[in-house]
């Protein structure tokens, strides 16, 4: 495996849905080759730092507003007979 | 016997008891989605006006619709198709660009023959839990989510922030599955590139051989 074939399957690897096979060379690649493992690691690294970054917290004014707006559209939907 | 809502209540169960009327289900939908919707929002959109437009258009319009909805997706997918679509309209009309669809929008060339390859190699410093919770990283990432393109950077958002998988991704974004895969590639390693040349050690830093290995 050449280091740009080890890119184009970086997505299926670091997803873990690799074929096994591919994965045994991808990792046969990588214990030979320094950078391509560093750039798997950062990866893995960038994709973790973003799911568990603090996600912005909605205003709390804002939260009370759209619940009165949905309030008022669901009465219209669902008249009280 | 009436059957109330609770905190356990799986999603298709809530949306069942909303279409027949419970509005108490409706809202505890509501509160599942509406963090994650609004997160979402800020990190396409930056400006809290604009997601807090598109997180109430999201939910209005999820009580729109919310008979068509049949369950052919989850709801979580349908939602987040929703909201993506509202955030891309806001984006487009910034660009003063009519709405162009996300398919229509791919140059031709965006194939894995054109990933860019990674420049800058180094370990990182710290580890992502000790740099999490740090001011500057988090404008790091959100600056560097910015300058990717929205097309890269909904499928990215969706695909690794929201957990879906590729093929409730494409379903989100009406694109084939291998055009995801494409964009979600070039959206890690650039945000790899952008966050490695921050976070990475220069003194670590490896130069990629010219590749004398197959």
């Amino acid at each position: 495996m050449k280091c740009e074939e080890l890119l184009a399957m970086l997505n299926e690897y670091v997803d873990g849905t690799v074929d096994p096979a591919v994965c045994e060379e991808f990792e046969k690649h990588m214990a030979g080759c320094n950078p391509c493992q560093v750039v798997v690691d950062n990866i893995r690294q960038t994709i973790t730092l973003y799911r568990d970054g603090q996600p912005y917290a909605m205003p709390v004014q804002f939260r009370e507003k759209m619940h009165d707006a949905l309030r008022k559209k669901w009465k219209e939907k669902f008249p009280v007979r | 016997m009436t059957i109330r809502s609770t905190s356990e209540t799986p999603d298709d169960g809530l949306v069942r008891l909303a279409k027949a009327g419970d509005l108490e289900a409706f809202e505890a939908l509501t509160g599942r989605y509406e963090q994650r919707i609004y997160a979402l929002a800020m990190r396409m959109l930056r400006q809290e006006q604009d997601a807090e437009d598109v997180t109430q258009q999201t939910f209005l319009s999820v009580l729109e619709n919310l008979d068509g909805f049949r369950g052919e997706a989850s709801f979580s997918t349908w939602i987040l198709r929703i909201a993506s679509h509202a955030a891309l309209k806001i984006i487009r009309k910034r660009k003063g660009l009519n709405t162009v669809s996300l398919e229509e929008a791919t140059e031709p060339s965006e194939t894995l023959n054109s990933i860019p390859h990674p420049e800058f190699i180094a370990d990182w410093r710290h580890s992502p839990a000790a740099l999490v919770e740090r001011n500057e990283v988090r404008r790091l990432l959100d600056d560097a989510l910015t300058r990717l393109d929205e097309k890269h950077r909904l499928v990215f958002l969706l695909r690794d922030v929201e957990g879906l998988s590729i093929q409730e991704t494409a379903a989100a974004l009406d694109l084939g599955e291998a055009n995801v895969k494409v964009r979600l590639l070039r959206a890690r390693l650039q945000l790899r590139e952008e966050l490695t040349r921050v976070l990475g050690d220069p003194g670590r830093q490896l130069v990629r051989s010219p590749h004398p290995h197959e």
